[in-house]
């Protein structure tokens, strides 16, 4: 059976209008000005995800919050665990930017990362 | 004396400051009104920055620390919390009066200065919504300070009014934190933000975009306590009988930006109306010569992406002027017409320009199957093509420095069929 699904590419700023066709395994892309776009689609239309970016409270440095992000999407019916899940951290500074601050977070297999360097508060 | 001081250090400044000291400018001082470097990227720490520059998304504070590690293995100096209140114009050399809390009042004396103050947010106070004034209503952007930076949820039950970006990002950042957004009310038919932004923060949370829709009163002694909506008609007047109240304890606006330009101005820097920003040329020199400008002080942008590309010509622009290399001749005057509502640089020297110039415009209304012509002192010289114009997206048009011709006056972009 052949289904149908549009989307609009958030793969960037550009916002291309794809169509995509799903026909048992077959899935074709239009629409799309870039490969990137085929891969949103082809994702968008079987397993949708999103990249999670917040924030964790953090001890002892410049700055109260570091900004994280998960290291690649996850899939998007797991958004609201991911963030429970980095709710309940709280980080000691210093942090480097990279810096994995929740291992495989929710069983996904993706990282939480920090996405900030923040030194320690000097007296 | 400096060679160099720019005035900001968020991405205009350090993309700036960087290229200046790469083209030669030896002496370089950043002066940062806030605590830290990389302005409003900071509290940006959702992702979608940097595709153009770096090929990958980064969120906001990753794109800055890219260009702040680069200010520390360069040496570029700076400081924080400075505030630079006023320019003063010594023909050869400018001085800086400046207030911090660590070197109280100072001067700086400097050979020239990058503008790149950015831009604000306008506030409730700017679009007069009548009502009471209760606590509660934030711009979306002090929201954003507060949520990622301090750590505070300015209210549980939110209205967003204006559908610019940082509403979006707002409104999908305040439900992950566990706050219900009602709705995201935008006076235009369309929306002033990036078509991926409203999938990506609206519709992934089934937060309503309501279009020809305004705030007509609110509501709340202390704290603000409801809103009531209404739809507009085509000429963006409320129609009757379509109120609508929306109780909330939070009204976020994103109702637009405006370039910072208060010390421009009092320096006797020329502005353009249509942009609020300075007149500049493609090295975004100003009417002040020595004083260049890049970023959202001299155009407000969609993308950081162009803020850095705009900044690294005025690093350029400040090198090349160090080595008195620049033609102070502007030659050429651009202009536009009614459907387009300004353009950048306002002026081209040929002599200064690269192989290729890069102008910057919006159209004002939503365009389909149009297209941008480019006219010199008549003549039709280049052509910009896209699927669908909007608002919201500044149009990028390159000319090829060889499509001029020597001795031309007047450019001129026309949006035609």
């Amino acid at each position: 059976m052949k289904e149908t699904k549009e989307f609009v590419c958030i793969a960037c700023p550009v916002g291309c209008n794809l169509n995509v066709e799903i026909d048992g395994d077959e899935i074709t892309v239009t629409g799309n000005n870039c490969k990137n776009g085929l891969a949103y689609g082809r994702e968008e239309a079987t397993n949708p995800k999103r990249i999670v970016p917040s924030t964790v409270v953090l001890e002892g440095g410049k700055l109260k919050r570091l900004p994280v992000k998960t290291n690649d999407a996850v899939p998007k019916g797991m958004i609201f665990d991911v963030m429970k899940e980095i709710d309940r951290v709280r980080v000691k500074a210093p942090v480097k930017l990279g810096d994995i601050i929740i291992n495989d977070v929710c069983g996904t297999g993706v990282d939480v990362v920090a996405t900030k360097s923040i030194d320690e508060i000097d007296y | 004396m400096y060679d160099s001081v720019v005035l900001g250090g968020g991405p205009a400044g350090l993309a700036a400051a960087i290229e200046a000291k790469r083209d030669g400018v030896e002496d370089i001082l950043i002066l940062e009104r806030d605590r830290e470097l990389g302005g409003i990227l900071n509290q940006c720490i959702h992702n979608g920055f940097g595709l153009h520059t770096f090929g990958e998304q980064l969120t906001g504070p990753e794109y800055a620390e890219r260009y702040i590690d680069q200010v520390h293995e360069l040496g570029i100096p700076y400081y924080l919390d400075t505030m630079v209140l006023d320019i003063e114009d010594h023909g050869d050399f400018k001085r800086l009066h400046a207030i911090s809390e660590e070197n109280g009042y100072q001067t700086i004396d400097t050979k020239t200065i990058i503008l790149t103050m950015g831009c604000r947010e306008r506030t409730a106070g700017a679009i007069g919504i009548p009502g009471f004034r209760p606590s509660g209503i934030f711009t979306a952007g002090t929201a954003q300070r507060y949520i990622n930076m301090e750590g505070f949820l300015t209210g549980k039950n939110i209205v967003i009014l204006g559908s610019g970006d940082i509403g979006l990002i707002m409104a999908r950042r305040m439900t992950l934190e566990g706050a219900n957004v009602k709705a995201v009310c935008e006076l235009m038919p369309y929306s002033n933000g990036l078509t991926r932004n409203i999938v990506q923060c609206l519709d992934d949370y089934d937060i309503p975009l309501k279009l020809s829709h305004t705030i007509t009163f609110i509501k709340g002694k202390d704290r603000i306590e409801s809103v009531i909506i209404q739809k507009v008609d085509e000429n963006l007047k409320p129609i009757p009988g379509t109120e609508e109240e929306i109780p909330c304890d939070t009204l976020l606006l994103s109702v637009g930006l405006i370039p910072e330009n208060e010390i421009s101005r009092s320096a006797g820097i020329e502005i353009d109306n249509r942009t609020s920003g300075p007149i500049v040329t493609e090295l975004r020199e100003t009417s002040m010569p020595g004083v260049f400008a890049a970023g959202n002080v001299v155009q407000v942008h969609d993308l950081v992406d162009f803020v850095s590309q705009e900044a690294e010509l005025a690093g350029k622009g400040v090198a090349k002027f160090i080595k008195d290399e620049i033609n102070q001749d502007s030659g050429i005057e651009t202009k536009v017409d009614q459907n387009l509502s300004y353009v950048v640089p306002q002026k081209v020297s040929l002599d200064n320009a690269d192989d290729e110039i890069t102008f910057y415009m919006r159209v004002r209304n939503v365009e389909e199957n149009k297209k941008i012509n480019a006219y010199l002192d008549g003549n039709k010289i280049a052509t910009k093509r896209a699927r669908k114009f909007l608002p919201a997206e500044m149009v990028n048009f390159t000319i090829k420095k060889s499509k001029f011709v020597d001795g031309a006056k007047e450019l001129e972009f026309k949006l035609e069929d």
